[in-house]
């Protein structure tokens, strides 16, 4: 789940990171009284997604009035696919410098990583990869957390690679950052967030240290633990994933692991080794993947009818490849749900189906007692479908 | 011999009383594995399956000396489940529940290492010794068979399947183990290769990785410098696009890391043939083994 800059913000705060002051408004007129309270403002579109800035979802306004045309304009915007519910205003900031300050998963370390550079306010992406040592980083440990002198010695790292004249003087700069990395790294626990950042974090003249944007990004797997924002989100949910596949969406809702891919050939199958492997099949015998469907272990009829109706929904779809792997999945259960499916859903799309393992036997004499032709082995049988879908093209 | 589990393993099982618990401990049975007890806080007393249960692993471990532990627990419980199995002083921990809070497994695995046990998975379907008639998880047990190769993956169902195509081929394994599909796991690929290449029964590997980070690629390193076997290599995930999660949480090409083509051509690299299917793979295994 990713939150909105203002959600976000709203967490930050709760931690006592220092965030502008702002007003989320849904429509121009509440924009326009926000300003009136906040005087200049930057009225920023609410979408989950970065780049907000170049597509114009990000303007200046100098008066109530302009406000409230900047945010008619904004809350009428699709960005990237992304309808936007509301716009975030926020007082105009004094900046003198900006700083990238960031915690997320480090996947091979198996920790969280802070990162920090004084190259702020660009994609952090970007610096990794052209000037990987304009960022700093510190691994804590997950139980104490990062100490004082790792934040410092982190700090002190980043600016051994900034260029320029600081705004801070170094002793200030060692001081603030201890408690803000303390408080951000606290809150990515609390929020089992697998990102939490602030690009760019502003340095004003007068020397504070402010949130210019926030990201958070809260683990799925942990989201029964945020119900609170799960709701909070609401309303705001549906445009959160307006810009999202529909496809994927429809299949969030029936609850299939489901990845829409483009292509022709819808695929099914049981484990995600197995069906990404499905999908390379496919692809080297010279077809296309419509999607990614993984039914899991333990699959019973009515799954596989299920998934059926999911790829059939891709309008795209030519043909069918139904890979099952018995192991705790039984080949005459997967049968008798593809046979179901295929005379209720009456499909006339070509069907390939290979299944191995645990009753298998049966699983193949059901299927071609009902004229389903079961393939020998997975790579004979992407070549059987993707002929098959060129063939019906032709 | 085998890695990690053998025939004098004793194994505890953490949530034998729940449904997937109490059928994965029979097949466990059924296969040969010498299951001690089962834990269940608030069952500890009890007898289940014909074994007794335990409120805490501690007890579980006074009783009867038990060596490993599968987990069967909930998403919710099993950190915590994997940390009280390492604080008994087990060391081997097999957790089998996939979709747990991946913050949670970065402090389990940092309780883990401060201890010196060992973790498979979580998100995986555990390991089978079958010469030693061992399995702690659910890969089937028609699947086992004894013989000389290794087999290493990320992905329950391929390690079913290479394991079953190896066998029909007459090959067997020393032992077979899922490391799982998460992002945050214990064994790595680089770890089980290197208890791999010290085993006298495992001959040649085979290794079947995905994309989505790069644990693979400390693999290709690790075999670049040296290894005394031959590796058998798999990726799955080559018309991945970018930013999808495919399936497993850790399947996920981020940026410029975790591509199928990066880990390919790092295993090559490091002189390891790369399948591409599994057919491919038991032929490539067939020929390195024939040729001595």
């Amino acid at each position: 789940m990713k939150l909105l800059e203002h959600q976000a913000k709203a967490q930050f705060r709760s931690e006592g990171i220092e965030c502008p002051m702002g007003r989320v408004a849904r429509t121009p007129g509440e924009a326009e009284s926000a300003a009136r309270e906040l005087g200049g403002v930057v009225v920023k579109a609410q979408v989950p997604i970065g780049g907000r800035g170049k597509a114009g979802g990000v303007k200046v306004a100098r008066t109530p009035e302009e406000a409230h045309a900047a945010a008619s304009q904004i809350l009428q915007m699709e960005i990237r696919g992304y309808r936007v519910p509301a716009v975030l205003l926020e007082e105009l900031l004094d900046i003198g410098q900006e700083l990238y300050l960031g915690v997320t998963l480090d996947r091979d370390r198996r920790r969280l990583a802070v990162l920090l550079s004084f190259a702020g306010g660009m994609e952090i992406e970007d610096v990794a990869e052209r000037t990987p040592e304009k960022i700093a980083k510190l691994w804590p440990d997950p139980f104490s957390g990062p100490l004082p002198f790792e934040i410092r010695q982190l700090t002190l790292n980043a600016l051994a690679s900034a260029q320029g004249e600081q705004v801070l003087e170094r002793s200030r700069l060692l001081g603030m950052m201890v408690p803000l990395v303390q408080r951000l790294y606290q809150l990515c626990q609390r929020l089992d967030a697998t990102l939490c950042e602030i690009n760019p974090l502003v340095v004003t003249r007068s020397g504070q240290l402010i949130a210019g944007d926030g990201k958070v990004e809260v683990d799925q797997n942990a989201e029964y633990r945020h119900q609170d924002l799960v709701r909070e989100l609401g309303g705001d949910a549906e445009a959160a994933s307006s810009g999202d596949d529909q496809l994927e969406v429809e299949a969030r809702r029936r609850g299939l692991t489901y990845v829409h891919l483009g292509g022709d050939i819808g695929v099914i199958g049981n484990g995600a080794g197995l069906v990404m492997n499905t999908l390379d099949l496919v692809k080297q015998q010279g077809g296309s993947p419509a999607n990614f469907l993984d039914i899991g272990g333990g699959a019973k009829a009515e799954v596989v009818r299920q998934a059926l109706e999911m790829v059939l929904l891709d309008p795209e779809v030519k043909g069918i490849f139904v890979n099952i792997f018995g192991g705790i999945t039984r080949g005459d259960e997967v049968a008798k749900g593809l046979i179901q499916a295929r005379d209720e859903l009456q499909i006339k799309l070509p069907l390939v189906v290979r299944m191995t393992g645990t009753r298998e036997e049966e699983g193949r004499r059901l299927l071609e007692e009902a004229g389903i032709i079961p393939a020998v082995s997975a790579p004979e049988a992407a070549r059987r479908v993707v002929e098959m879908v060129a063939g019906a093209g032709r | 011999m085998s890695i990690l589990l053998n025939s004098e393993s004793r194994v505890l099982v953490q949530g034998m009383t729940g449904s997937e618990g109490t059928f994965h401990t029979q097949q466990m049975i059924e296969f040969g594995t010498n299951v001690v007890a089962g834990v269940s806080p608030g069952k500890g007393g009890g007898q289940h399956l014909g074994l007794p249960v335990f409120d805490s692993v501690a007890e579980a471990v006074i009783a009867t000396g038990a060596t490993v532990s599968g987990v069967f627990v909930p998403p919710a419980f099993a950190a915590d489940a994997i940390m009280e199995a390492a604080a008994a002083g087990l060391q081997l921990v097999v957790c089998i529940t996939e979709l747990i809070p991946v913050n949670d497994m970065v402090r389990a695995r940092a309780y883990l290492a401060s201890r010196g046990a060992r973790l498979v998975g979580p998100n995986c379907p555990g390991l089978m010794s079958p010469g030693e008639r061992s399995k702690v998880g659910i890969i089937p047990n028609q699947n086992g068979r004894p013989g000389p190769v290794g087999v290493v993956s990320r992905s329950g169902t391929l390690t079913y399947e290479i394991m079953q195509s190896l066998a029909a081929a007459g090959y067997g394994q020393s032992t077979a183990v899922g490391i799982g599909g998460d992002p945050v796991l214990g064994l790595s690929f680089t770890d089980v290769l290197e208890l791999f290449a010290s085993d006298p029964e495992t001959e040649l590997v085979v290794m079947a990785g995905e994309i989505g980070g790069s644990d693979e690629e400390r693999a290709a390193e690790l075999i670049g410098r040296g290894y005394p076997k031959p590796v058998v290599g798999f990726i799955s995930g080559r018309t991945a696009p970018p930013g999808k999660r495919m399936g497993h949480a850790g399947a996920i090409i981020s940026g410029n890391t975790g591509s199928a083509a990066s880990k390919v051509a790092a295993l090559e690299r490091a002189g390891v043939e790369v399948a591409d299917t599994i057919e491919q793979i038991v032929e490539r295994v067939t020929a390195r083994l024939r040729r001595g």
